[in-house]
């Protein structure tokens, strides 16, 4: 029989904690982004142009980062550094965890917008007499951007689900956050069904937000 | 002047030119006509030092090309480039894309560059597409914006890498009148073609390129009615 009676009470009581907390979401997520944007773009370079070590570590950082499992790469940033005495906070942990793994995946699909331009912009750009770095800044990024952009999207998205790994590294974010009320009155399912709802809110946020820069700023 | 001495250039093993000798003159049209693999089209990058040499040099107004000093950078502010896939910048518009490079390699103010982009757009005939991106014009739309966006440099040279090749035969036409309208005002043109008629009414003189080396070099009449060499006939006849 189902005999279980809901209450929402507590919930909405502890509802504005719950905000907070996604903002916490929200701007350790961003940091992560914008670091692993940084660093995947410095990743996806040292593949397509690197040689000996920078090419290799790159790889690894690459391989490392998308074939094994986020939450592991969040325990070695908190246990494994831990073990070898190498103590940070759990928000540190929390943003290196996610910044090394969204790095790796963004490397790669930088990478592939790279290779998805011609050579012969590079040349035609060149035989105008721009510089290398001209040639890049002002021809090849603007167009990788316009490739990268919606994958881009979808692994913020992604990072701000991911952040919720958080919670098992003791970091209260918004999934710690619901975790430590809901085992305080109970109230699991009620808990996690309301954060389930904000994380979906924040998502279409995020989404519809893109959506309106993508119009603003690729215009062919 | 344009002065290119014993010049070898390999792919890996593949020997592509194998000691070109030519020069061309101010004001001069010249055509390069050839099989496909010949070296037409590496002889041009070469010229504007966008692939290295392995032997020989290349002079353009005296200034050794190849040389470790020479700043490429200035020096093919001299020497335009139209491509056989006109490369336009598909995220810039028309406009955008001829007034970028004279605003940041010449430093020109924008709005001068602008000023310099809309008139060189005009002498193209795209005088009405200034603010329309790539996408929205055809190949031989495409082909002209990439020649004005090569003369807004203001070149003393034009290096045309098969410019029509890549055009439907109904856009071939309008590429080559910009073209010709070039030569007449006095451009000196290095225009691998295969085009024959082009090459024949346009050019001052015709290089038949075999195997990477000039197999024969002389004025239009005498490549087209009266070749000398065995090789130059067998060309003209299939291509004809």
């Amino acid at each position: 029989m189902f005999e279980y009676n809901f209450h929402w009470r507590p919930v909405f009581r502890s509802l504005p904690d719950l905000l907070e907390a996604s903002l916490t979401t929200l701007q350790v997520a961003s940091l992560a982004m914008l670091l692993g944007i940084i660093i995947g773009f410095i990743l996806a370079v040292s593949r397509l142009r690197g040689s000996g070590s920078i090419y290799w570590i790159a790889t690894a950082w690459v391989e490392l980062a998308r074939n094994t499992p986020a939450l592991f790469q969040l325990f070695f940033f908190g246990f494994g550094l831990g073990a070898l005495g190498i103590h940070f906070s759990p928000y540190v942990i929390v943003l290196a965890g996610l910044t090394f793994n969204t790095a790796g995946y963004l490397g790669e699909n930088f990478r592939g917008g790279f290779e998805a331009i011609p050579s012969t912009q590079l040349r035609a750009a060149r035989s105008l007499g721009m510089n290398s770095w001209q040639a890049y800044t002002r021809i090849l990024i603007p167009q990788v951007m316009r490739i990268v952009y919606y994958p881009m999207t979808n692994q913020f998205v992604w990072v701000v689900l991911m952040s919720s790994l958080g919670m098992l590294v003791g970091y209260r974010e918004l999934t710690g956050e619901t975790q430590f009320f809901a085992s305080k009155t109970y109230r699991i399912f009620e808990y996690f069904a309301v954060t389930a709802v904000i994380y979906y809110v924040m998502v279409k946020i995020i989404l519809g937000l893109s959506k309106l820069f993508a119009s603003r700023f690729f215009r062919y | 002047m344009i002065r290119i001495d014993g010049l070898h250039k390999y792919f890996g093993d593949l020997h592509v030119l194998r000691g070109i000798d030519l020069e061309v003159q101010k004001g001069e049209v010249l055509s390069v006509i050839g099989a496909s693999g010949s070296g037409k089209s590496t002889l041009l990058y070469c010229i504007n030092g966008i692939e290295p040499v392995q032997q020989g040099s290349v002079l353009v107004d005296g200034i050794d090309v190849h040389a470790k000093t020479t700043d490429l950078n200035r020096l093919r502010q001299r020497l335009g480039m139209v491509f056989q896939q006109w490369n336009s910048f598909p995220h810039l518009t028309a406009i955008q894309n001829v007034a970028l490079a004279p605003q940041i390699v010449k430093k020109m103010s924008k709005s001068e560059a602008m000023e310099v982009a809309a008139k060189q757009l005009e002498h193209v005939g795209l005088g009405d597409k200034l603010n329309v991106f790539p996408n929205a014009l055809s190949g031989g739309q495409q082909q002209r914006l990439a020649i004005a966006r090569a003369l807004a440099m203001d070149p003393q040279y034009m290096l045309f890498d098969e410019a029509t090749s890549a055009l439907d035969p109904e856009l071939v036409g309008e590429v080559l009148d910009t073209m010709r309208v070039l030569a007449e005002e006095g451009m000196t043109m290095i225009c691998v073609t295969h085009e024959m008629g082009f090459a024949r009414d346009v050019s001052d003189r015709v290089a038949y390129f075999h195997e990477g080396i000039v197999e024969e070099i002389g004025s239009p009449e005498q490549i087209f009615s009266d070749p000398k060499s065995e090789q130059t006939k067998k060309f003209l006849a299939k291509v004809r």
